[in-house]
């Protein structure tokens, strides 16, 4: 996983602490995986630093992170938009997933 | 069938889940149609299992638009697992490689079901019935069973094997009604929903007849019955009124400020023994909780639980209490509770063996793991802790001396870790009788195991039952002299056994001095009560 990069794009990369009471629970991992989705870039995701990368787009994998409050949530992207994913996935986290929906 | 009305139906007790009264018409609802597919080719079962998840995704996107609120939250966890291709991808792979779809589907859920189940967090257990709720309402719709939504009549006793969360809010509860299950669970998230809509539920009882045209559903006392007497009607309806004013009145002493004796504050406390006891409707009402056990994290698998899972637990506890204080026991296992791979097999005694305090000391391996878990969530609130089965001061200090050591661990890999304030139980008679000699934060009379060793009594042995009696004199002057003790050094006392619960033994508590009690959320309204009811009688004199 660590090796996927596209030859034309680089590696962004960001990191945030999770701020969200409960860690990261059904409600924040359904939001941030709808957010990756608006994106064309690969996301991968991780809550330590020894971890695997995971895909930020599945919600079922993010729940496997079982990442608890004050963990530091790692994001890595590649691809044309991989810059505004990572900052507005690390935003939402920062922002501790707002109720932004209409 | 048609019984004549004078004679009373079948009755059935199972546990409950939610307390309220209902009656009306009986609805059985049977659980989806099983077998019957025809299974084709690899692709022709692809298909399917796409179109099943389509319709079960816009079933459910639909259900969460006209819920709203939490319960739109709970289903929008479902909608995002339908379109995560990496959840569905093994699913596809074993249809590839010739499963049939509902096969694949329920063999992939069922990995990650257990997945859920097997995590102490409250969060993610309580998934694995979503998860549940999301396989079978696929599964429904694959076997082209019922995707309309039920026929129930307002008002109706609605009787299930079990019922996901999703069926449960398909149902319009806005004329009342009730839910017993065959099966199902007290804490499962439909009874969460149950108690939160104050719908009268009740779980496990069992085999129940199928046919009946109306039923009356008690959730307080956990009993269903089936085509009741008018007689039974008329029994129930005043059960319904009493249970009524009983609440209110409940709810009234609860809401106001803490119980108070001869003008002195009484600090009421909750005992729990898992994380979900919280969610008792009365907790709330608690000044804190007095004692929080842990042998659960031992009773869940045959592996010990690891740091992160302890903290977890801890973690929820304390940010449910906020600014109110909670006390954790170390683990007490040993004596009436073996837990294999840690406690002493073949003891001839073990009530009088190596448990509590003594058992982790030996198993400093296990101990500290727990001790790390509990330095870290000390930051994270009002935390003490305390050790079980505390014989001499020298035990107390070994057990400081390690918790001593995780901190510092901790602090030097740059983890947030605190020192709580550090407590024993007064249980063993030895401690009771030289109480100024331990150098503790706070001390808990634990007065189960005090009175039985003092009165030389089992108290798993019900012959002796009479004679293991709390009021003993010589109980109430050890308890006296711990009190006198700490009001005299300035060391909190509490007192946390079946005692501080059992409204006969409340005045002799508050007669040798005791201000803070810890008893089970039930009792809490009880034991309030009474002691006002102390507090009049005290100022009648």
């Amino acid at each position: 996983m660590l090796e996927t990069r596209k030859a034309n794009g680089e590696v962004i990369t960001g990191n945030v602490k999770l701020i969200h009471a409960a860690g990261m629970h059904a409600r924040p991992a359904v939001k941030l995986t709808k957010l990756a989705k608006k994106f064309q870039a690969q996301i991968s995701v991780r809550a330590s630093a020894t971890a695997e990368w995971i895909n930020a787009k599945s919600v079922s994998k993010i729940m496997t992170l079982r990442a608890a409050r004050d963990s530091i949530m790692e994001f890595k992207a590649s691809g044309e938009d991989a810059e505004a994913a990572v900052a507005a996935l690390v935003d939402l986290i920062a922002a501790d997933f707002p109720d932004t929906d209409p | 069938m048609n019984m004549p009305p004078d004679i009373a139906g079948q009755a059935y007790k199972g546990r409950t889940a939610s307390i309220g009264f209902a009656h009306g018409p009986f609805v059985r609802v049977e659980a989806a149609a099983t077998d019957g597919r025809a299974v084709g080719t690899p692709p022709d079962e692809e298909h399917a299992l796409r179109a099943a998840l389509a319709s079960a995704g816009r079933q459910v996107a639909a259900l969460a638009e006209a819920a709203g609120g939490e319960a739109a939250q709970i289903l929008e966890f479902q909608v995002a697992l339908l379109e995560d291709e990496e959840f569905l991808e093994p699913t596809f792979a074993a249809i590839r490689d010739g499963t049939s779809a509902d096969a694949a589907w329920t063999s992939a859920l069922a990995e990650q079901i257990a997945d859920y189940n097997s995590a102490v967090d409250e969060y993610l257990q309580a998934r694995s019935s979503d998860l549940a709720d999301l396989r079978d309402r696929v599964l429904r719709t694959l076997r082209g069973g019922d995707s309309e939504t039920l026929k129930i009549p307002g008002g109706a006793v609605i009787c299930a094997d079990d019922l996901p969360p999703s069926r449960f809010l398909e149902i319009d509860w806005s004329d009342g009604g009730g839910l017993a299950l065959l099966r199902g669970s007290p804490t499962s998230h439909v009874a969460m929903l149950a108690r939160a809509r104050g719908i009268p539920m009740v779980v496990q009882l069992g085999a129940v007849s199928t046919g009946a045209a109306s039923a009356i559903l008690d959730g307080e006392g956990a009993t269903l019955e089936l085509d009741p007497s008018s007689e039974r009607v008329g029994l129930f309806e005043r059960r319904r009124e009493l249970h009524r004013k009983n609440r209110a009145s409940a709810r009234a002493i609860l809401r106001r400020p803490a119980a108070s004796w001869k003008g002195e504050k009484i600090r009421l406390l909750i005992n729990i023994q898992q994380v979900q006891d919280i969610n008792h409707s009365d907790a709330q009402y608690a000044d804190g909780i007095g004692l929080m056990r842990t042998e659960f994290l031992l009773a869940e698998k045959t592996e010990l639980p690891d740091e992160d899972t302890q903290y977890a637990a801890y973690d929820t506890v304390l940010r449910w209490a906020g600014n109110r204080t909670v006390t954790i026991r170390t683990f007490d296992a040993g004596g009436d509770k073996p837990v294999s791979g840690f406690t002493e097999d073949g003891e001839a005694n073990p009530f009088l063996g190596v448990r509590g305090l003594r058992l982790c000391l030996r198993h400093s391996e296990i101990f500290s793991v727990q001790l790390r878990a509990l330095a870290r969530a000390a930051v994270r609130g009002n935390l003490k802790v305390m050790f079980p089965m505390v014989t001499t001061p020298d035990e107390l200090e070994a057990g400081r001396a390690l918790f001593v050591e995780a901190v510092g661990r901790l602090q030097s890999q740059g983890i947030d870790a605190v020192l709580p304030p550090l407590g024993i139980m007064v249980e063993v008679p030895a401690a009771a009788l030289t109480i100024d000699r331990f150098k503790a934060a706070f001390f808990s009379i634990g007065s189960n195991d005090l009175a039985q060793y003092v009165t030389a009594c089992d108290r798993s042995n019900g012959a002796l039952a009479a004679l293991i009696d709390p009021l003993h004199p010589a109980v109430l002057d050890l308890i006296g002299r711990v009190v006198e003790f700490g009001t005299r050094s300035g060391v909190a006392v509490s007192l946390c056994g079946d005692m501080a619960g059992d409204p006969r033994c409340v005045p002799a508590l508050l007669s040798q001095g005791l201000r803070e009690l810890s008893i089970n959320p039930s009792a809490l309204a009880h034991i309030k009560r009474t002691i006002d009811e102390l507090g009049r009688e005290g100022r009648r004199e």
